[in-house]
């Protein structure tokens, strides 16, 4: 079961577009995503790197890299639009109602605070609490994310924790606020393998308990399958997938996920070999005509050289695929022989 | 931490030490004191008698050890040029310099940081182009240069400034000051600009680029997306971090400031240590020259043993045990 | 041979082409070009020679520049002594020069020679130069130059001193200059030593000195190059400072700041032109020089910012 299937979104993204403006021309980083998170959901996004799910992580929270910028589309929170906010009201959305986890912990935090500092400005940023009562509260939240002798612990700077115990601190940090949605951009790619499950879990509790959403981006299928209500899959800027985790993980439709799960040792039924997807996800200044995957494409007939695929329901998901439109892929393509 | 302390302790007293040693030769074998000390017609039984009074027979290291007692307990002996005792011509002129030194590091200080934050948070901003380009010059031009084009517009064209001396000062004790005058004040506004300006825009330049590096990292992103204010980001956040490598640097300028107030002073005919010391280059008079060099050299190295102390202040990282390896970047 | 590596790397690619692209650099290199220029042609240009004492008659002393009441035989004035500035700027921009470049060229020497045997040969020597270097560190290079300036006068008398104050200046700045080129040197040879080519050349029994000079000095020029030309701008500044606080050049063969300090004298009392012209050359050639210097290290070593 879904959590939350059944009530209006908690956020909705339409028609994204994220646009880098260079010398040669202008790369469009993201284009045309579109879904939505239902309150309390654990939506995952995966990709290679460079297909445009850590942008649409930052696009949401309003933190695009100057000279990236929002082109097109519109994000909207709880049925307010916030993709084009003035930075201040932005802001007081950042950490209140958004929060963010990133992905190296040892960096994410200002080695010259205490974490105890750090927890108590953004709490007293966004909430109206006393010093004292901000400082109980970064206590029990240190608690929460699992941080043994948090008393202590509280004015400790981030130099005297371990990784994982610093991606603690992070989500702590996160939860300041209470927000209803996280966006947590590769929270364990950093971490000892033997780290990020615990984290992952100690993520799913505490969002579980508190009703908060996730938007979780990483590439690790694992981590996913473990964690996500449904899966969204992005391949060059585009989403190729998104559907319910078990229908994406098991009876993937789109040829891309099919070889991105086929390559997953620990998920599939017990096979001879894995399969891997021949050649590179494009470059984003040469993504080809159609459907960007078509050049790897097992299945790829003429219209995928020609047409670009949206997405179209496929089974239980919905695919960018012409596999699943009603006149198909057309005609096989010449191909030379890619698979020798 | 204390075996920190200790170790850059010892290092500051082997810096003295050799500076110590090169004082006491020039001292003791460039030009006889003797000759300096007694007239012409001294027979030389009488200057036989003289050296063995003032134990310039003795071996060279127990003359070093005497010249290092005397000169810790200020006695430095007589000025070849003009025969008063050395120890009382530096110090009627040190406060002189020291407080113009101070006024120029306020000045440095006080408006390069800000200037440096500023530029480096909108370094895309016509004026940030315009003070980058303008610290350049500033960084190319000799001090004595921008002095006398200070005295020109301010002193002789304008004449609202004065152009050479400390004004009327007020005594406390063996220090005078000008800091409660009005003439004094005003008499130090021209050198204090001129003595600080190189390392307004050393300083400036520094902090911008290191601002430009730090609002960079990953840990500002993480405050911008827990939603703090600008303000508490830029100067809570991000001008912490720039502070060590300032700290150092401010830290070596100071020491540059009092050494440089030697070109400035000589500009505003200003009666401090760094004129003193031209004018016993200029006559060859080695005592004050070297009573000189180990009073700059003893400001410079207290200055770097409060550097040093600072970091600690400042980046909680260096407080733990084992510090010692963590130094300078 | 990086040598000739770097200035053939020069010819084709990447630096011709920051330099084109930066208007500053070429606007540099042109005033630096004429200032050469005009100092090489001192003695077909100038009006006077300035150095010569029975040129100089009392009785012009004085005189405003040509468009301030002025006349054409001294077109920027003259100073306390009768002496044409115009004339005396050239010359005294060519000292300048002169004593900028030999004390490039005298440090590098010293420098690279300290840093070689340091970090070839090690050991106690090496800890004794280095040490050497870290006091000499502490203190601001014009307050070295002062003091060995100050130990020569001294030593010897007054007369003697003015005769050989151009050797004794050079001599003192380059003294105060050597240590950025021996620790780059250093540096460069405590890696380069222990590198495959630098052995062979041991098997083969060549003598220390040999593959120090044809083997190892060859590949730490680059940087002791980009330092060379960062340091022109700065001991110009030292010698026209030294001169200017009157223990540098003296006043019958005056440099830039030898002038600036006659006419700071003056500046009072309204003969503001025997300061100004002078300070106005040297703030340009310092000013341009610096500027070739920072696009020269950034052309050829990002890394050395």
């Amino acid at each position: 079961m879904i959590p939350g299937s059944n009530q209006a979104p908690l956020l909705e993204v339409r028609n994204l577009r994220v646009e880098f403006p260079t010398r040669r021309g202008t790369l469009v980083a993201v284009d045309d995503v579109s879904f939505s998170i239902s309150p309390g959901e654990v939506l995952g996004v995966v990709g290679e790197s460079g297909a445009g799910k850590s942008l649409t992580g930052a696009a949401i929270i309003g933190l695009l890299e100057p000279p990236g910028r929002i082109a097109g589309g519109e994000v909207v929170l709880e049925g307010e639009r916030i993709d084009n906010l003035p930075y201040e009201r932005m802001r007081r959305i950042r950490g209140a109602r958004i929060g963010a986890i990133f992905q190296d912990p040892l960096t994410s935090l200002n080695p010259l605070y205490s974490i105890g500092r750090q927890l108590v400005e953004t709490i007293q940023t966004h909430l109206p609490l006393s010093a004292a009562d901000a400082r109980q509260r970064a206590i029990d939240l240190l608690k929460e994310v699992g941080i043994p002798g948090a008393e202590t612990r509280v004015d400790h700077y981030p130099h005297q924790f371990s990784g994982g115990m610093r991606q603690r601190v992070v989500i702590a940090l996160a939860l300041c606020a209470n927000p209803r949605l996280i966006v947590a951009d590769e929270p364990t790619t950093a971490l000892d393998v033997s780290i990020q499950a615990q984290i992952i879990a100690l993520l799913k509790r505490l969002c579980r308990e508190h009703g908060t959403a996730v938007m979780l981006v990483t590439h690790d299928m694992g981590v996913i399958a473990e964690t996500a209500d449904r899966v969204a899959v992005m391949y060059a800027g585009r989403l190729a997938e998104i559907g319910p985790v078990r229908d994406v993980v098991k009876n993937a439709s789109h040829p891309y996920t099919r070889g991105l799960m086929g390559s997953i040792p620990s998920l599939g039924v017990r096979t001879e070999r894995l399969t891997q997807i021949d050649g590179a996800m494009p470059r984003l200044t040469a993504i080809p005509r159609g459907c960007a995957f078509n050049p790897r494409c097992p299945d790829a007939g003429q219209r995928c050289t020609a047409e670009r695929p949206d997405l179209m329901p496929a089974g239980v998901t919905r695919a960018a695929c012409w596999l699943y439109h009603s006149q198909g892929v057309g005609p096989a393509l010449a191909r030379e022989t890619a698979n020798a | 931490m204390i075996a920190f302390i200790l170790r850059r302790l010892a290092q500051a007293v082997g810096v003295l030490l050799a500076v110590g040693f090169i004082a006491f030769s020039l001292f003791t074998y460039i030009g006889d004191p003797i000759n300096a000390m007694v007239g012409q017609d001294t027979s030389m039984e009488d200057r036989e008698e003289l050296r063995r009074k003032l134990g310039l027979d003795d071996s060279p290291p127990l003359q070093f050890a005497r010249f290092i007692g005397n000169a810790a307990s200020g006695r430095f002996g007589l000025s070849y040029r003009t025969s008063d005792p050395v120890g009382r011509l530096i110090l009627e002129r040190l406060p002189a310099t020291l407080e113009l030194s101070l006024c120029a590091a306020i000045f440095a200080v006080g408006l390069g940081v800000p200037l440096g934050v500023y530029t480096g948070l909108y370094p895309r901003h016509w004026t940030s182009r315009a003070l980058q380009a303008v610290s350049l010059i500033g960084i190319s031009l000799p001090t004595f240069l921008i002095g006398i084009m200070l005295i020109l517009f301010f002193a002789v064209i304008l004449n609202v400034l004065p152009s050479f001396g400390r004004g009327d000062t007020v005594k406390f004790g063996w220090w005078t000051s000008g800091f409660f005058t009005w003439s004094g004040l005003k008499a130090l506004i021209l050198p204090s600009i001129t003595l600080g300006l190189f390392q307004l825009t050393l300083i400036m330049r520094l902090v911008r680029s290191e601002m430009l590096e730090v609002m960079r990292t990953d840990y500002i992103k993480f405050a911008r997306a827990r939603g703090l204010s600008n303000r508490a980001i830029n100067f809570g956040h991000a001008l912490k971090n720039t502070l060590v490598p300032v700290i150092t640097i401010t830290g070596l300028q100071l020491g540059a400031i009092i050494a440089f107030a030697i070109v400035t002073e000589t500009v505003f005919a200003w009666p401090g240590m760094g004129q003193l010391f031209v004018q016993s280059v200029q006559f060859g008079d080695i005592p004050v020259m070297a009573a000189y060099l180990l009073l700059v050299s003893f400001f410079f190295v207290v200055i770097n043993m409060i550097v040093d102390l600072l970091y600690f202040v400042v980046d909680p990282r260096l407080r733990g045990m084992g510090a010692a390896a963590a130094g300078r970047h | 041979m990086a040598l000739i590596d770097s200035f053939r790397r020069a010819a084709d690619s990447d630096i011709w082409h920051s330099f084109r692209a930066s208007p500053m650099t070429m606007a540099a290199a042109a005033v630096t070009l004429f200032i050469v220029l005009a100092a090489f042609l001192a003695p077909l240009i100038a009006l006077q020679n300035p150095f010569d004492p029975a040129n100089l008659n009392l009785s012009d002393a004085m005189r405003p520049p040509m468009f301030f009441g002025g006349e054409w035989s001294f077109p920027m004035g003259s100073d306390d002594q009768g002496r044409d500035l115009y004339s005396a700027i050239l010359y005294g921009t060519r000292l300048s020069l002169e004593v900028g470049l030999a004390v490039v060229f005298f440090s590098m020497i010293l420098g690279i020679g300290l840093g070689l045997v340091a970090g070839y040969v090690g050991g106690t020597l090496d800890a004794i130069i280095m040490r050497i270097a870290d006091v000499q560190l502490t203190f601001p290079a014009i307050l070295i130059a002062l003091l060995i300036d100050g130990v020569v006068r001294g030593v010897i008398s007054v007369k003697r001193h003015e005769e050989i104050a151009v050797f004794v200046i050079v001599a003192s700045i380059s003294l105060a200059f050597w240590v950025q080129y021996a620790r780059t040197v250093r540096g460069s040879v405590m890696v380069e030593r222990n590198k495959e080519y630098v052995q062979a050349a041991r098997v083969i029994g060549l003598p220390r000195w040999l593959i120090m000079f044809r083997h190892v000095l060859p590949n730490v020029m680059g940087p002791v190059l980009v330092i060379a030309t960062i340091n022109l701008g700065l001991a110009i500044i030292t010698e026209a400072t030294l001169s200017f606080l009157g223990v540098g050049l003296p006043s019958t063969q005056p440099s830039l700041g030898t002038l600036i300090r006659i006419g700071n004298e003056y500046l009072n009392s309204g003969e503001w032109w025997i300061t100004i012209f002078p300070g106005l050359t040297l703030a340009a050639l310092v000013l341009a020089v610096n500027l070739l210097g920072d696009w020269l290290r950034d052309a050829l070593n990002p890394k050395l910012r």
